[in-house]
């Protein structure tokens, strides 16, 4: 004879289950909305961050980003150049990459360093997609520099000016004046953006920026 | 009713990546970023649809012979508990594969992943103890009815 087992209280366990993690889903997407930000304490008389588009864009998005992050790295290997083509070379918006080095990325701050020490001749953008392309090379070197200077020299930068600038910090105050600015309006994960107002983490999708974006146009025609 | 409790939560963990991936949610609660690295890996999709939408069809097919298997109908049957293992004998085999692509391939862990790997191996085990047990106490229904 089969021994009974009264299956109420399973029934209920189990429907309070589905009740929290339902709930978790919920705060999840809640905690992970858009949030308003105050206006852009952007000093650009110091430095602006690195710009890629018009002036007169209408849009413009700051990412934070980390060139030691795996998701900044596959956010602009992947998702990047579809936003580059259709939003930016199109003026309908205006990038603007911020540094946000993470303290635990050990080569990021050499990495942040040669991006600027290259802006400097006008070559933070290819030294930018070089980096974050071959992040799985340098990232977990002891000494990554070199292989910053490897690529400066394959870009045909005036190595002379490279090394003094890399050498001598040039542009540490710079980067951390960056950094700070993205904790003052709420960065705590990169890559985050700020879209029209609002600051968004995660790697976004093409999909989920373009309706930020749309709706930043919406407010900049109102 | 372990196998059911067990999918379920696995079930919520890979509807989080997947909503994650369809860009629904937009910051993951991950801790180091190892979770996007991994979900932003090449690696994350499986003949074009995200490796997270095939965990929450899989889960949910458990979730769903689990309580099948519960009911005073099939209570008896080993079916239930067969199907139980062969599903999450493929889940074991492809988190296998997911496990050993984070580690050797992307460099990268994605914690969500690791527990949906220890969630699917605890549901095979509990499916085979359960095959090699000496069958299942019934529900008070049906141990009612057998007495009439």
């Amino acid at each position: 004879m089969a021994r009974s087992t009264n299956l109420k209280p399973f029934y209920i366990a189990f429907g309070a289950l589905v009740v929290v993690g339902a709930g978790a889903i919920w705060l999840a997407r809640r905690n992970s909305a858009p949030v308003p930000v105050g206006p852009m304490p952007v000093n650009t008389s110091s430095f602006s961050g690195w710009v890629l588009g018009s002036d007169s864009a209408p849009v413009e998005i700051i990412e934070y980003a980390d060139f030691g992050c795996g998701a900044c790295g596959i956010f602009t290997v992947l998702n990047a150049p579809d936003i580059k083509q259709r939003l930016v070379n199109t003026g309908r918006v205006r990038w603007r990459f911020r540094d946000y080095p993470i303290p635990s990325h050990a080569a990021s701050p050499a990495a942040h360093m040669a991006a600027a020490c290259a802006g400097e001749q006008e070559q933070f953008w290819p030294m930018h997609d070089v980096i974050f392309g071959n992040q799985s090379n340098w990232g977990r070197e002891r000494r990554p520099e070199r292989r910053f200077r490897d690529y400066a020299r394959q870009m045909g930068l005036d190595m002379d000016r490279f090394d003094e600038c890399t050498e001598s910090q040039r542009y540490a105050a710079q980067i951390d004046a960056a950094k700070q600015e993205g904790v003052a309006v709420g960065v705590h994960s990169t890559p985050s953006f700020v879209i029209g107002g609002l600051l968004v983490a995660g790697a976004l999708a093409y999909d989920s920026l373009v309706v930020l974006v749309e709706r930043a146009e919406a407010a900049v025609r109102q | 009713m372990i196998t059911a409790v067990l999918a379920l939560a696995g079930f919520f963990i890979s509807l989080y990546l997947w909503l994650w991936k369809v860009g629904f949610l937009g910051s993951m609660a991950c801790g180091d970023g190892g979770c996007e690295t991994v979900q932003l890996s090449e690696y994350a999709q499986f003949f074009g649809v995200p490796v997270a939408f095939y965990g929450m069809v899989g889960y949910l097919v458990l979730v769903v012979v689990s309580l099948v298997g519960l009911q005073p109908r099939w209570i008896d049957r080993r079916w239930p508990t067969a199907w139980l293992a062969a599903v999450a004998g493929l889940g074991v085999a492809f988190s296998a594969y997911l496990t050993y692509l984070e580690a050797a391939v992307i460099h990268a862990w994605c914690r969500w992943c690791v527990v949906s790997a220890l969630l699917i191996v605890a549901i095979l085990l509990a499916a085979l103890a359960g095959l090699r047990g000496p069958g299942r106490p019934a529900p008070a229904s049906t141990a009612a009815a057998s007495h009439r």
